[in-house]
């Protein structure tokens, strides 16, 4: 099977999120940068399906250049090849980012073949829009669902499950098709030495984003009120038992 | 004068508070702009829901059927919306950002060609645009947006209004809609449920008690699932517990787990990261169990205790165990 995964480069904040001085962006500068987790699970999910049945797993982002540091991370835990949009426009729009991701995939298709399926994240992490997959499925004319969190090969479909409150519902899709995932979906692994090592080396191709309008466009970012608690400290040992049940049964809950 | 689509989401025309309060937002919206709202129901039994409808502001209500519309399908659906829109000259149309709102509303705008704005808190017109203000990074930040289209589409981050019948109740004309599907709209509808019967779930239960990385391990659970049990409460936890593979996904809070929003949460060894907190910063309480006094988690609790949660947890257990065996003693 021939798979592609498209994944993108997120800050990783820790308690708090610091916007630029502009709050165009969140400032960056102490942070580390991770690939979106449904879509770390999408790349583990596109190598375990390769691992069964053979094929390739292609992964693709359109981000700065300092976003081959994520490809090399998705060679390291098994993906075949890595191909890099480089931009330096920050946040690019879905609908622009679908148009890029598009025509990069046209490309790679007209090379090589067709990919049997396209994995996506649910959303991404920063500007969670729901929507870039969908986007690109509508262009290329392929079947997708989204918020899937079980996928099963069955020759020339897939049957991709998804969580509802009360279960699961199935869906059926013929290949070439089109899938986002939901972290959950599988437990990502760690890289081995050896994928490191591989990491290191692997080419990383890049091709020149196609760009696009859209309506949509950011004006500023902003960070929430912070509903700010007073924190009341029991104390520091099992001796708080009695105080913290006092409260439970205040709160009606024992 | 325009008309503003809202897509219901129903069960057999039985709907709940996250299709009221996108009602009342899309009704708020549409007053705002001297527009008519009118709702749309997909699927069977969506008649019954008709009269709440209109008494949440709907002028009209369509009721969307065709054959291939047995279950709730992506493209199905958003074909059917997208025709229903050309057909009634819609200047937006409002869903809310669910799992499926979302979906729809993309697959909506994928076949307009026009924008989508997902998960916004608070519209304005602004002449012939919109100005939103969008949730980002699963609700730690917000983002301030414009949306320049002829056609406006947007989701409604949900819980954002709250839900409130109209002044007074419109007129809630109830009309059919056949759209023009193919087999190829159907590619992608539920073929199969699997019903799980679980007993409490993370999302709904009344309390919380969640462990993160000060755990250590996945036997150490023992003690967390003892305290959920007795307080009738579920059992969460970190990334961190996941990744570690200590627990099962399903448990983990957060903005890539469960968002919930119980009256007691207790964080046991876990540090307060913002993707963290974002999805139990509704909890109407919050206890932290955490050795460091500075961890976000104990400085933005109601209460916290400053210690080993190893020993501070069962503590807990034993002193619920205690009462209730004297209560029942006496009792
Ligand atoms: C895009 C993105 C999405 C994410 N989504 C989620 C998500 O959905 N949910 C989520 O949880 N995280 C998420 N994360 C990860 C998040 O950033 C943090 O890494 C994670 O929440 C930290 O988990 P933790 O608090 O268990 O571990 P740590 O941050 O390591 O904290 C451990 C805490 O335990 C305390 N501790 C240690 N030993 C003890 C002890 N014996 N007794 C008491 N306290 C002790 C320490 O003082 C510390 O405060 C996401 C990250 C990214 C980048
Ligand atoms: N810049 C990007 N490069 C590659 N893939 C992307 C990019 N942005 C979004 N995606 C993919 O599209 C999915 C949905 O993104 P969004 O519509 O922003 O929520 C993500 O989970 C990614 O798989």
């Amino acid at each position: 099977m021939r798979i592609l995964v498209c994944v993108k480069r997120v800050p990783a904040p820790g308690a708090k999120i610091v916007l630029t001085p502009d709050a165009q962006d969140i400032d960056a500068s102490l942070l580390g940068f991770a690939v979106s987790p449904h879509e770390e699970c999408a790349v583990e999910e596109a190598v375990q399906i390769v691992e069964r049945e053979g094929g390739s797993v292609t992964v693709m982002t359109l981000g700065p250049p300092e976003a081959e540091e994520q490809l090399r991370s998705a060679v390291a835990v098994g993906a075949t090849s890595v191909v890099l949009l480089p931009s330096d426009i920050p946040d690019w729009d879905p609908v622009s980012t679908s148009t890029a991701l598009v025509s990069a995939i046209s490309r790679l298709e007209d090379e090589e073949a067709p990919f049997d399926l396209i994995l996506f994240g649910n959303e991404s992490a920063d500007s969670g829009g729901y929507q870039v997959g969908i986007r690109v499925a509508r262009s290329l004319g392929r079947p997708m669902v989204t918020g899937i969190k079980g996928i099963d090969t069955e020759g020339d479909s897939v049957a991709a499950r998804r969580e509802t409150p009360s279960g699961w519902e199935v869906y059926r899709l013929p290949l070439p098709a089109i899938v986002g995932v939901k972290e959950g979906i599988n437990l990502p692994r760690y890289p081995t030495l050896k994928g490191r090592m591989a990491a290191r080396r692997a080419p990383v191709a890049t091709m020149e984003p196609a760009e696009s309008a859209s309506g949509q466009s950011k004006v500023m970012l902003m960070t929430p009120p912070d509903a700010g608690s007073a924190v009341e400290i029991l104390g520091e040992g099992p001796e708080t038992a009695p105080a913290i049940v006092d409260i439970m049964e205040g709160l009606g809950l024992v | 004068m325009s008309t503003f689509l809202y897509l219901v989401e129903h069960d057999r025309g039985r709907i709940d508070e996250t299709a009221t309060g996108g009602m009342t937002g899309a009704r708020l919206l549409a007053e705002r702009t001297g527009s008519e709202l009118h709702a749309v129901a997909i699927g069977a039994g969506a008649e019954a829901a008709a009269d709440r409808l209109a008494a949440y502001g709907a002028e009209q209500v369509h009721l969307v059927s065709h054959d291939l519309l047995t279950d709730y399908g992506p493209d199905a659906w958003a074909e059917s919306l997208f025709q229903l829109a050309g057909s009634v000259g819609a200047g937006a149309v409002i869903a809310t950002g669910t799992d499926r709102g979302n979906e729809v509303m993309a697959q909506v705008g994928a076949r307009a060609d026009l924008a989508m704005v997902a998960n916004c808190l608070e519209i304005e017109p602004d002449g012939d645009d919109w100005l939103m203000t969008r949730v980002r990074w699963g609700g730690s930040l917000h983002e301030r947006a414009r949306l320049s289209a002829p056609v406006k589409l947007v989701t409604l981050a949900p819980h954002s209004t709250d839900a409130a019948p109209s002044d007074q109740p419109a007129a809630g004309i109830v009309s059919g809609f056949t759209p023009d599907l193919s087999e190829a709209d159907a590619v992608t509808i539920v073929v199969d449920r699997v019903t799980v019967s679980e007993g409490i779930t993370l999302a709904t239960a009344p309390v919380v008690v969640s462990g993160g990385r000060g755990m250590g391990s996945a036997e150490a659970f023992d003690i967390i699932e003892e305290l959920a049990d007795l307080l009738g409460g579920a059992v969460g936890c970190s990334r961190v517990v996941t990744n570690n593979g200590w627990k099962n996904h399903k448990f983990q809070v957060g903005q890539t787990g469960t968002v919930v929003a119980p009256d007691l949460y207790i964080a046991c060894g876990i540090s307060g990261a913002i993707q963290h907190w974002v999805g139990m910063m509704n909890a109407k309480n919050v206890l932290a169990i955490n050795i460091d006094r500075d961890a976000p988690m104990v400085t933005k609790a109601d209460w916290a205790v400053i210690a080993d949660l190893h020993q501070v947890v069962p503590a807990i257990s034993a002193e619920i165990t205690r009462r209730r065996t004297l209560a029942a003693e006496s009792g």
